[in-house]
């Protein structure tokens, strides 16, 4: 396969972990290792398989998980190990460190947000160019939905084309589609019957518009259904939805 | 004291930028620095009166005029402000592990959040957030990074002192109850407060 997607603003491995174990409301001072590993995998799979430029911090940390998980098994043999001594401590003590920062990087962005919103004069603040625009939705979530796309779509026979899409016409059809639908949910974006390759390429299409800024994503509550919104011409930032109260 | 409060407004309502009040004492003759603070005070309160739509805030070191929240809707579409480039999660969060650990190095900043932060640094500085703050110890004496007063004036924070504290994100975060394995992490330095000045 030819495209290559680069998210730079791509999340790491704690954050994958602590997407982990929020969603399954995990106790983080007791992680069960062998499940999370499990999971994280899996992740670290559909990731694999959507060609998304994969940082090596997320193949070494899917080694430590493994590693504490192997240590885990075997009984605590030997002289000096203590109660606490367990596998799992260092890579608790550093989900906490990195949670803190995240949650401190949400009260940044709060205040920023807010102060936003006020103007001194004279206003000279212009030209300050376009360098990264923020994507206004959780890669995870995202990729969560669509391992379910994925799995609905479960194997049928290998079906052969005269012709895939490329990635750049997916962009426009579904740019088209966003442009006149307004709002979109996440599983009406995948045609019914598609094959697997079309999946891929209309979930990386999607993940290109977002990066282009035409559509944002917005969710009404943590792990719930996801809508494509078209982005309004001077809708700078993602306010809250419409309709319905999110977080 | 009327005269200096008019005196102080004058020179807030002319400057884009924050105002502190070395500099004020310093344009005024004769002025005292709790004259000044108590204009601003006045003042303040002044402007907290419904009747009016703007206000005096403390930001990066000063105090400032801007408008007040309730009319940006009415101000955005005066200045028809492009929609404005905001920070991706993980500029927030590499910001975050700077402002709070500064002077900090791109290691520890790296340590922190488990991925490389090359890229990010870079763009941080671009946007003029970040900046060199100096060297540290040790083998090729690597670059320490702090924020800029750029930062302050971007979140609306007056001194880095006043960022939110640890123990209230930790409260925000709710942390699940149940004796933890291991001792909290110990909180980021709060220590490099007061470092404003850019270049």
């Amino acid at each position: 396969m030819d495209y290559k997607v680069k998210i730079e603003q791509f999340e790491g491995p704690l954050d994958l972990l602590l997407y982990l174990i929020k969603k399954d409301e995990i106790n983080i001072y007791d992680i069960p290792i062998a499940k999370i590993t499990q999971q994280y995998l899996d992740y670290i799979r559909v990731l694999e398989l959507l060609n998304l430029e994969l940082a090596g911090e997320f193949l070494v940390m899917a080694s430590t998980l493994m590693r504490i998980k192997a240590r885990m098994l075997l009984p605590s043999q030997g002289d000096e190990i203590e109660e606490e001594d367990d596998p799992r401590r260092e890579l608790i003590q550093q989900l906490l460190e990195y949670q803190k920062f995240k949650e401190a990087a949400g009260r940044l962005e709060t205040m920023e947000y807010q102060r936003r919103l006020l103007f001194v004069r004279p206003d000279t603040q212009d030209g300050e160019s376009v360098i990264e625009v923020e994507y206004a939705y959780n890669l995870f979530e995202l990729i969560a939905a669509f391992k379910k796309v994925l799995e609905k779509a479960q194997v049928r026979y290998l079906e052969i084309r005269p012709e895939e899409i490329s990635l750049e016409e997916k962009i426009e059809m579904l740019k088209t589609r966003i442009d006149s639908a307004a709002v979109l949910s996440f599983e009406d974006l995948f045609e019914p019957g598609a094959t697997r390759i079309d999946l891929i390429v209309t979930f990386l299409a999607l993940l290109e518009i977002l990066r282009l800024g035409f559509a944002v994503v917005r969710q009404t509550r943590s792990f719930g259904e996801i809508w494509i919104h078209r982005r309004t011409a001077d809708e700078g930032d993602v306010g809250p939805g419409e309709r319905d109260g999110e977080n | 004291m009327e005269e200096v409060k008019r005196i102080v407004e004058a020179l807030l309502f002319a400057c884009p930028d924050p105002l502190s009040v070395e500099r004020i004492v310093a344009i005024v003759p004769g002025v005292e620095w709790d004259q000044v603070i108590a204009a601003t005070a006045a003042l303040r309160d002044d402007y907290a009166q419904e009747t009016r739509s703007f206000q005096l805030v403390e930001v990066g070191g000063g105090y400032q005029l801007t408008t007040k929240p309730d009319y940006s809707v009415w101000v955005d579409k005066l200045l028809e402000t492009a929609s404005k480039a905001r920070l991706s999660r993980a500029a927030l969060e590499t910001l975050a592990v700077v402002a709070y650990k500064q002077p900090v190095l791109r290691s520890a900043i790296e340590a922190v959040r488990g991925v490389n932060v090359d890229g990010v640094l870079r763009t941080l500085m671009e946007r003029n957030l970040v900046r060199i703050v100096g060297r540290g110890e040790g083998p090729g004496r690597p670059l320490l990074f702090g924020t800029t007063k750029d930062f302050l004036m971007q979140f609306g924070i007056n001194r880095l002192s006043d960022l939110p504290k640890v123990e209230e994100i930790d409260e925000l975060v709710g942390e699940k109850p149940g004796v933890p394995l291991v001792p909290p992490p110990e909180p980021p330095s709060q220590e490099y407060a007061g470092h404003g000045e850019t270049q």
